[in-house]
């Protein structure tokens, strides 16, 4: 069974060409790592399954990514829906300027849920998810900006993951974070795993050799490798993939 | 000889530095002298107008009509004019501006159309205001037929302050982090619902001081009401939008220039200018109080 299948996506700025020919299959409820350089698109690749690129302009696909047997670029196919279903975590904790439950409840209440009961258990549920309800569970109505770095970018993770998405996309989660934050973000991807599919982008190899089954490697655009994360770490079938696990570049 | 020479070397160094210091030191004089000076202009207006003003002002003198050519009573009729042409200007121009910041920030694509329209929103506010009366005479007054009116008078000082409050919504959004927009698409929420769930709110504190700032701006504005709305002289209160109405400044204009007794009106003049200047100054008050009030309410919410 696929979750996600990119069949031969090609994707421009304008004239740039960012993405050559990508095609890969993501299995539903592993893990998978992009890796590769900066600039290499692996970031761009994963915007591409919530459909965040539409919202930089000039930019055009070719091919297709279909999630659950439907292609997500179909005329026709709704957005909002869409990211209901993939949720996202960002490189910088972006929590909004309301209170720890708010910003857990934004989702559900944008989405017309107002039966105040569920949304009330549902803030606890993802909450204790994402393990940062006993840090939380006695100032949720304090600003979410009082939290730390690390608690932000959990509760960020927990907002997304309260309207209940199938696949969990994350780009570089842990970039902005400490060691001991990151380690409590990994902990809880191998947690979350058996219940969502995640994408994850890293710049940090322990961390996609750690958190991932499979890892793809990006260089220049193009998707070099993609494989058994244990195969691209120990036995890689690409001499520019050695190279950069091996950090003799990028 | 090199020694010598050094030393002499040293020396030049040391005036250059000694001569830069002094300079410097000797303009930060300058410098808060001529602060000083400008202070010093600000409390000499004010208190000429305090202590000439506040002869004058009684509470009968705020909620009386003026009698006697002006001469005596109060400045009532002038205060309610004041304040239903900033109400109605307000209601004209708060929604359009608003809607047009939004639209110059969160959806229009064309980079060309909304720099045109920017440039055009710059050029606008810096039309000279009397300009604006005489359009809002000609457009309002006779062509739709309102009279002076303080439809008229609204309509034309919303002209006025539309373009301020463009800019300022403008700015509101710019200054919010794409990042929130983006948390909140990822979420499933519509563009609309992101803007009116995150965007708006956090751009808030900031919209609301520009706001009230064009307040104060309208309610100090006499060249375009002076053929649009005011009246030199009322028995009784508007009772519609298209009656005329007696507005402060143009109170003010009217009992220190022409056609009263200018010398028997002098306290009443000080004492409508006071009125006027605290009005603004507690405007502006509002504006800085209202924007910490929210700028705390929004980290909270």
């Amino acid at each position: 069974m696929i979750k996600i299948d990119a069949r031969n996506v090609d994707f421009y700025y304008g004239d740039f060409h960012a993405l050559k020919q990508i095609s890969m299959e993501i299995a539903p409820n592993t893990s998978t790592a992009f890796i590769g350089p900066s600039g290499c698109g692996k970031s761009t690749f994963l915007r591409l399954f919530n459909r965040m690129n539409d919202l930089i302009l000039g930019t055009c696909l070719e091919g297709a990514i279909m999630i659950d047997g439907r292609n997500i670029y179909e005329r026709g196919e709704k957005v909002d829906e869409l990211r209901k279903n993939v949720g996202m975590v960002f490189q910088k904790p972006n929590p909004f300027p309301k209170t720890i439950f708010e910003n857990v409840a934004y989702g559900l209440r944008v989405n017309g849920i107002n039966d105040s009961e569920y949304i009330e258990s549902t803030v606890v549920k993802t909450l204790k998810q994402v393990a940062l309800w006993e840090e939380v569970k006695d100032k949720l109505k304090e600003s979410a900006f009082a939290l730390s770095g690390g608690q932000q970018q959990r509760l960020c993770i927990a907002r997304a993951l309260a309207i209940s998405p199938s696949i969990l996309l994350m780009d570089e989660p842990t970039s902005a974070l400490d060691p001991i934050s990151t380690g409590k973000i990994e902990d809880l991807i191998h947690e979350l795993k058996k219940d969502y599919t995640i994408v994850i982008v890293t710049h940090n190899m322990q961390q996609a050799a750690r958190v991932s089954d499979k890892t793809g490697y990006f260089y220049l655009g193009e998707l070099i490798e993609f494989d058994d994360t244990r195969k691209i770490f120990t036995n890689p079938e690409k001499e520019s993939t050695q190279n950069y696990i091996t950090g003799r570049f990028g | 000889m090199t020694p010598v020479q050094k030393m002499g070397h040293v020396d030049a160094n040391k005036r250059i530095a000694q001569k830069t210091a002094f300079g410097f030191f000797t303009f930060l004089s300058y410098l808060v002298v001529i602060i000083l000076f400008v202070i010093l202009i600000l409390f000499v207006i004010l208190g000429f107008i305090i202590i000439n003003g506040g002869k004058v002002i009684s509470w009968e003198f705020l909620t009386s009509a003026p009698e006697d050519g002006m001469t005596f009573g109060g400045i009532f009729p002038a205060i309610v004019g004041t304040l239903y042409l900033v109400l109605g200007s307000s209601l004209i121009s708060f929604p359009i501006g608003i809607m047009s910041g939004i639209y110059m920030n969160e959806y229009a694509t064309n980079g060309k159309i909304v720099q045109f329209i920017r440039v055009m929103t710059n050029n606008l506010s810096g039309v000279p205001s009397v300009v604006f009366g005489l359009f809002g005479m000609s457009l309002f007054v006779n062509t739709m037929g309102f009279g002076d009116s303080i439809i008229a008078g609204s309509l034309t000082l919303a002209l006025l302050s539309i373009p301020l409050v463009i800019r300022t919504t403008e700015e509101a959004l710019k200054s919010i982090d794409d990042s929130f927009r983006h948390g909140s698409l990822a979420l499933g929420a519509s563009k609309l619902q992101t803007i009116g769930r995150v965007v708006l709110p956090m751009a808030f504190p900031n919209i609301i001081t520009g706001l009230i700032l064009s307040v104060g701006r309208v309610s100090g504005e006499t060249a375009p009401i002076l053929f649009t709305v005011a009246a030199y002289f009322l028995l009784q209160l508007p009772e519609s939008i298209f009656d005329q109405c007696m507005a402060l400044p143009y109170h003010l204009y009217v009992i220190s220039t022409s056609r009263t007794d200018i010398e028997a009106s002098r306290g009443m003049a000080y004492g409508t200018a006071l009125v006027l200047v605290i009005i603004i100054l507690l405007v502006n008050l509002l504006a800085n109080a209202l924007r910490s009030y929210f700028a705390k309410k929004v980290k909270m919410n």
